[in-house]
């Protein structure tokens, strides 16, 4: 192999999941509970197969040469995303579903579109091995983004709604009853990005720069593209936790400036 | 006095006349909830100067029903009309701004008493009027109150202190038509002939005005209203 990084067999692959091993013993030993440790197992089986799943098939993604397929892969990644990221909120209300993957796929479209023409200059500009990752960047960090929002945004409803209807009663339109629980919503999704942002560096050697540059990169190239995703995250989880928050508004507050909160209901338990 | 009388064919008595302005009046109102119908073809009307009382068990529905007068539930059959105008012809804030809902547990936003009073005065519709401070003041002090209250937080404030609040808030906001549920259930006797005596003068002050209460109290509605709406009572 000539490239300049190590390439790791199954036996490192295997020694690699002896630290996860050791960690259940410990657990196991300390009879902290089945648990944690099956979720700690089942959770790294799961994260094996996939990754190594996602190794095959991209190998034949990376050889598409049009881009319609590029975006049935990037539109199927954008689903998956906006389900998992509403799978991880504790109430539901009818079209929350809808909301989640229109407010994913417009926002990661149009950013990281917008990154790999306007500003990478790719060539194609649909180029998997540039426009798979990226957009699988950008979504992991969206979905945590409008979970969050979305989950406070309608507990914030669900808790608030004496307040909100007070506010209602006295003459405020919806949206001035609504919006102080949409900044906070959305103060919330942006949390994480933000704090990424503050110590990315300092604390935290990104995982995308790091990969760069085990690969061979120099560090300040490497560093350069971790600015661009960056941004690119932020304006992606910016984007899209104010499209879901938004439709999610304009859901439970109807035009009559009334709050439906019997359209929201909370399930079980989360996933 | 008062009679109780079937939702259906509520007719006024007492002392507002049949020949005042009819300011809200509600035509073969429905509503039902999970498939059980709480009320339906229920006739409504309220003429300035009067004091109607609704009256009914727990669960018949007074409370939906001034949600209903105050817009916050849809109207599912039937029609509300104020002014002699169709509620859907009404912005929905600029009427609320004049039929003003009081709940029974009013919620207030965390902080001072003043920030919650004056609250209201942010929104659009309210914008060309200016907070009447020394109105509260005014007020307050009809109900026993001094400055100081005014500094509490309404965290701490009892369920009887946040219905002063409540109260107080609506009427500073000057409505033509309040909605009042059950405004008086935390409160003393002395405070609950405070806020009889406030609504009261609030309602004597001009012409255009009316009020619908609902109270357990058969004595209180015996007192503070021309007649009685009583829920349930139809089938």
């Amino acid at each position: 192999m000539s490239a300049g990084y190590i390439n790791l067999d199954n036996w490192q692959l295997g020694f690699a999941a002896l630290l996860i091993v050791l960690n259940l013993a410990i657990s196991v030993w300390l009879r902290l509970g089945l648990g944690l440790g099956r979720s700690l197992l089942v959770a790294s089986v799961r994260m094996v197969v996939q990754l190594l799943l996602v190794g095959f098939i991209l190998d034949s993604v990376f050889a598409l040469t049009t881009p319609l397929p590029v975006i049935g892969i990037g539109v199927v990644m954008a689903a998956l995303a906006s389900v998992a990221a509403v799978r991880r909120t504790r109430r539901r209300f009818p079209g929350i579903y809808w909301n989640s993957l229109l407010s994913t796929l417009g926002a990661a479209f149009v950013v990281t579109g917008a990154a790999l023409a306007g500003i990478i200059n790719v060539h194609p500009w649909f180029a998997p091995q540039y426009a798979i990752p990226l957009l699988g960047m950008v979504l992991g960090n969206l979905l945590t983004g409008i979970s969050l929002a979305l989950d406070r945004f309608m507990q914030g409803v669900a808790r608030e709604s004496g307040v909100i209807e007070s506010d209602l009663a006295l003459g405020a339109t919806r949206w001035e009853a609504a919006r102080p629980l949409i900044s906070e919503a959305l103060r919330t999704g942006m949390i994480p990005t933000i704090n990424a942002m503050m110590v990315m560096g300092v604390v935290s050697l990104p995982g995308m720069m790091t990969g760069q540059m085990l690969a061979g990169a120099a560090p300040a190239a490497a560093v350069r593209y971790q600015i661009v995703i960056m941004f690119m995250i932020a304006a992606t989880t910016a984007l899209g936790t104010l499209a879901v928050i938004l439709l999610a508004y304009r859901r439970l507050f109807n035009r009559r400036h009334q709050l439906c909160v019997t359209r929201l209901h909370t399930i079980g338990r989360t996933d | 006095m008062p009679s109780p009388e079937t939702a259906a064919n509520a007719i006024p008595i007492g002392n507002a006349s049949s020949s005042a302005t009819v300011l809200l009046q509600a035509r073969r109102l429905g509503f039902a909830i999970d498939g059980r119908t709480l009320w339906h073809d229920l006739d409504l009307t309220l003429r300035a100067g009067e004091r109607l009382a609704v009256a009914g068990a727990s669960g018949s529905g007074k409370t939906l029903l001034l949600r209903t007068l105050a817009g916050l539930e849809p109207v599912q059959t039937g029609e509300l009309i104020f002014h002699e105008r169709p509620l859907s012809n009404w912005s929905m804030p600029a009427y609320r701004a004049r039929v003003v809902y009081v709940p029974q547990r009013p919620a207030l936003p965390e902080g001072q008493v003043e920030a919650a009073l004056r609250m209201p005065f942010q929104f659009r519709v309210h914008r060309h009027q200016r907070f009447p401070s020394n109105r509260a003041r005014e007020l307050l002090a009809m109900l026993g109150r001094d400055e100081k209250f005014l500094q509490q937080r309404t965290e701490r404030l009892s369920g009887g202190e946040a219905q002063i609040v409540a109260m107080l808030r609506a009427l500073l906001i000057g409505p033509d038509v309040l909605l009042l549920d059950e405004p008086t259930a935390s409160l003393d006797a002395r405070a609950v002939g405070a806020i009889e005596t406030l609504v009261e003068s609030w309602l004597r002050a001009q012409p255009q005005r009316a009020c619908v209460w609902t109270s357990h109290d058969r004595q209180q509605l015996q007192r503070i209203s021309d007649r009685v709406l009583s829920l349930g009572v139809v089938a």
